[in-house]
């Protein structure tokens, strides 16, 4: 049964090339049923590959399925090759289940648009794209995926193509993802020339064997691969991209920017995790960028209004708790971490699509209010994927993984009680944020009024998430071990004062202050809210954190700016003047030769003469 | 017979030469007949009598005064000469005579080393006769077929159709001519085009 | 002479003299013939200056009658001008 490996990222890759070639012709049950029906086989069979897995574990943990060598040139032969562990399963089913859900959902959400099966074929091809890199045995096909899923972001970010301002996310998204793609690039080659091979598995023994503990070569390498994955991660510096690029699909956003693309980052890291260990100084960066990416974004996630934003800068700083746990060696962790965020995060970005489907397009939180009898399922999913997301003590899956992750930045060998601290504050921001969002819009007087109501096959998905929101996190025990067959085991050091159960009360505490001054500040006495902002220090703390800390304002200046400069001094390229001088150089010899063209005949009897003299005088003194 | 030969070839080329410069064109034309007349005293002494008669009969006796007859037809007069005094600068005179000042020294190097004097004996008409309804009897043939081909053409290009004035048909205006429409059997005619 | 013939044919603008340096030219071939012919005691020489003769004759016919034509068309005997070429 685990050969059938390969059928997974091949069904949703040949689903894609059906829809694009005959989508329109297609009625839209059929392209429906060709999309999620591609998804649905992926996942069924991923989880009989897992049944097989589990139950009879092949030799060292691990099952490699080649189907061709991809390019052999010199000693270089990457293949086409299909790695298993228990890391890459893990990541599989998730993918692949959370995807079939959004797909029966998006079958309702989307069926008015009229780019119904290009949405499909693009999403199909986006899932294909993510198994590939999760799958991938070699670094050079797992930067196949990491490509594909970054053109399938830009296609679907751009999805309504006919309004500029989403083509111009779609293009911000790509060049951001871009300049992290050439820092990972440029690692692939390091450790190509320094290693001479790209499988993965190989580049870590060998990196092992050659490279010390903090060598300049490791410590290069995985800075640069950090910088691919803080790029695809949406984290500092480079977390510019996400929030705009709510401006695709709902569905879209929830699929690629919560659940799956933007955890690729965290996958990488995940995967290439000897590299790191052997270069504590980029281990540390990894930690730092987490845990500043999660205070930035919580400050932004308060001030926002837009709900689909509000959502956005959750997911930077939730995926920022997953690096905050790579760096400090909580591997097990962060993959727990991202299991329950793709739940949460999800249903809270379905329940989004909902609510702004019903509200005929309304975005803004201000301008909702009082759903909570209105719209009961998509009230109470949303409220247990917030109290999930926030962490609500013992119930909900969030709790037991975000918890996990706050511990261990304390307990971890390279933990640092900093990291605690900001861990802790981070989760006040959540709660106070996510709560926020759900009194504003569930809470208070009507105030848009309610026109179209979610069909089934919007609900079933969010009552299913909600579901595994609770349940995940009894899973806690059996999936950290089931990864210490592909991770190391996280080593505590700094037990001594504060122990876990410490830690957790302190979590819970946190919790319930947010959720307080949420209630105060955006239900019983909402003018307070105008208070704050009145105050001159409040309002520009609030305008400061609404625009992202300024980081778009200084990319500007900084980036945009000086290259637009450079290309207006070029624009009449000089390059192309070689080109146009060849063009001038035909023009001239063809002046040349017609003006001998005079049609006189003393002017051609003389041309004649002097030729005929010049060849005579030649032959006669030569 | 050596000063014979001297003089009559100064005389020819002297008269070429002042046939270049002459203004008038009647003026130039007796030039050239002196010229001619030269030329053949030198195939006389050459040792060649039956093309020196031919060249004064034909040359300068036939065709010479063809030229005269049309320029006289043409009535140029005083005004071609006044033409012709713009026209010849000094300037004008340079490429050419270095052009040909190359021939004539090419013509000098290659001549050199000839030493074979004049004398021999003459050629006489007899042989003439005799090498022409010989070897080269296919070349009378085709001279005189030559000759009746200049013929036919300088009656045909020199007719003057009386009266009617002449239909110009220049090629660059095109209204003028009717439109044929493509029609390549009535193309260039003035019949505008059948409709099919 | 015929470096003569070639010089007055480049630098003359009226048609008649044109074509009498063509005949001064054709003269001076027909010469180099004769001698050559001469020296050699052949029949030869005379043969083909004869031919150049009556080649001369043809050419002529046919050139004046070209000539009053262009005489009725142009006006002018200009060589310069009996251009309809555009550059």
């Amino acid at each position: 049964m685990i050969s059938l490996l390969w059928l997974i990222p091949v069904l949703p890759f040949a689903s894609a090339l059906v829809l694009m070639l005959f989508g329109p012709r297609f009625s839209p049950r059929m392209t429906a049923v060709v999309g999620v029906g591609s998804i649905g086989l992926s996942a069924l069979i991923t989880i009989f590959v897992a049944v097989s897995f589990v139950s009879a574990p092949p030799a060292d943990s691990s099952y490699t399925q080649v189907l061709w060598t991809w390019i052999n040139v010199a000693g270089f032969e990457p293949q086409i090759g299909l790695y298993l562990d228990a890391l890459s399963l893990v990541m599989l089913l998730v993918v692949t289940f959370v995807a079939f859900l959004i797909h029966i959902y998006s079958a309702e959400f989307m069926i008015a648009d009229e780019g119904y099966s290009r949405f499909f074929a693009y999403m199909n091809l986006f899932v294909a794209s993510m198994i590939t890199l999760l799958l991938g045995n070699n670094l050079l096909l797992l930067l196949l995926g990491w490509e594909s899923v970054g053109l399938c972001s830009y296609l679907l970010i751009g999805f309504w193509y006919r309004d500029p301002a989403n083509g111009l996310a779609a293009r911000k998204a790509f060049i951001v993802t871009r300049v992290g793609d050439s820092a990972m690039m440029l690692g692939l080659f390091l450790l190509f020339t320094q290693l001479g091979t790209l499988r993965i598995q190989d580049v870590m023994q060998r990196a092992a064997e050659h490279w010390h503990s903090g060598s300049t070569y490791a410590v290069v390498a995985a800075l640069l691969l950090l910088g691919g994955a803080v790029g695809k991660s949406a984290q500092l510096p480079l977390q510019v991209w996400l929030p705009d690029a709510m401006a695709g699909p709902t569905p879209t956003s929830a699929l690629l920017h919560a659940a799956t693309m933007v955890t690729a980052g965290v996958y990488l890291i995940a995967r290439t995790h000897v590299l790191f260990s052997l270069a504590p100084a980029a281990q540390f960066a990894v930690a730092f960028v987490g845990a500043a990416t999660l205070l930035l974004a919580g400050f932004s996630a308060l001030t926002q209004h837009d709900i689909k934003r509000v959502l956005a800068y959750s997911t930077v700083s939730q995926i920022g708790y997953m690096f905050l746990a790579l760096g400090v060696g909580a591997w097990q962790a962060a993959m727990f971490h991202f299991v329950t965020h793709a739940f949460f995060k999800a249903l809270l970005f379905l329940g989004a699509g909902v609510i702004i489907n019903a509200l005929d397009d309304e975005h803004s939180i201000f301008r909702m209010g009082g759903l909570r009898k209105e719209m009961p399922v998509a009230f109470w999913t949303f409220l247990i994927a917030g109290c999930s997301l926030a962490g609500l003590p013992f119930i909900t899956a969030g709790f037991f993984s975000k918890d996990l992750i706050i511990w261990e930045a304390w307990s971890a060998e390279q933990g640092h009680p900093g990291f605690w601290l900001a861990g802790m504050i981070g989760a006040l921001l959540t709660s106070l944020y996510i709560f926020r969002v759900i009194f504003r819009v569930f809470f208070g007087p009507l105030s848009t009024p309610v026109t179209k109501r979610p069909g089934y096959r919007m609900t079933v998905p969010l009552l299913i998430l909600a579901f595994l929101s609770i349940v995940g996190g009894y899973l806690k025990e059996p999936l950290l071990r089931f990864l210490d067959l592909a991770l190391p085991q996280t080593i505590e050091a700094h037990a001594s004062v504060l122990t876990e159960i410490r830690s957790e009360t302190i979590a819970g505490a946190v919790f319930l202050i947010g959720v307080y001054f949420a209630y105060v500040f955006d239900l019983q006495r909402r003018s307070l809210v105008d208070v704050l902002v009145a105050n001159p220090t409040g309002r520009l703390l609030h305008e400061w954190w609404f625009a992202d800390w300024g980081c778009d304002w200084l990319y500007d200046k900084a980036f945009v700016r000086p290259f637009i400069w450079a290309t207006q001094i070029n624009k009449s390229d000089f390059v192309d003047s070689f080109y146009t001088g060849i063009a001038r150089l035909a023009e001239l010899s063809y002046r040349g030769l017609s003006s001998t063209e005079t049609g006189r005949v003393r002017w051609y009897a003389a041309a004649m003469a002097a030729g005929s003299v010049l060849f005579l005088a030649l032959v006669i003194f030569l | 017979m050596e000063l014979t030969f001297y003089v009559a070839a100064a005389v020819a080329v002297l008269a070429t030469s002042l046939m270049l410069t002459r203004l008038n064109v009647v003026h130039a034309l007796l030039d050239l007949i002196v010229s001619l007349l030269g030329v053949a005293v030198v195939f006389y002494v050459l040792g060649a009598p039956f093309v020196a008669a031919l060249e004064a009969i034909v040359y300068a006796g036939a065709i010479m005064v063809l030229f005269l007859f049309v320029v006289m037809m043409l009535n140029l007069g005083r005004h071609s000469a006044e033409e012709e005094r713009k026209w010849l600068t000094p300037g004008i005179w340079a490429g050419p005579v270095l052009l040909a000042g190359i021939l004539l020294i090419d013509v000098v190097y290659l001549s050199r080393g000839s030493t074979a004097g004049l004398g021999g004996g003459a050629v006489g008409p007899k042989e003439v006769a005799i090498a022409l309804f010989g070897p080269y009897l296919i070349g009378v043939e085709l001279s005189s077929m030559l000759l009746l081909a200049g013929l036919v053409g300088a009656y045909h290009v020199g007719f003057r159709k009386p009266e009617k004035p002449e239909i110009q048909h220049d090629t660059y205006s095109l209204e003028r001519r009717a439109d044929t429409s493509g029609d390549l059997v009535l193309a260039g005619t003035d019949q505008p085009a059948r409709t099919p | 002479m015929f470096s003569l013939g070639l010089i007055s044919l480049l630098v003359r603008r009226n048609l008649i003299f044109v074509l009498m340096s063509l005949e001064v030219m054709l003269n001076a071939a027909g010469l180099a013939f004769v001698v050559a012919g001469s020296r050699w005691h052949q029949a030869d020489g005379q043969v083909v200056f004869m031919f150049i003769l009556a080649m001369a004759a043809a050419e002529v016919a046919v050139g004046l009658a070209l000539v009053l034509q262009i005489y009725r068309r142009f006006k002018s005997l200009d060589v310069d001008e009996l251009s309809e070429m555009r550059g």
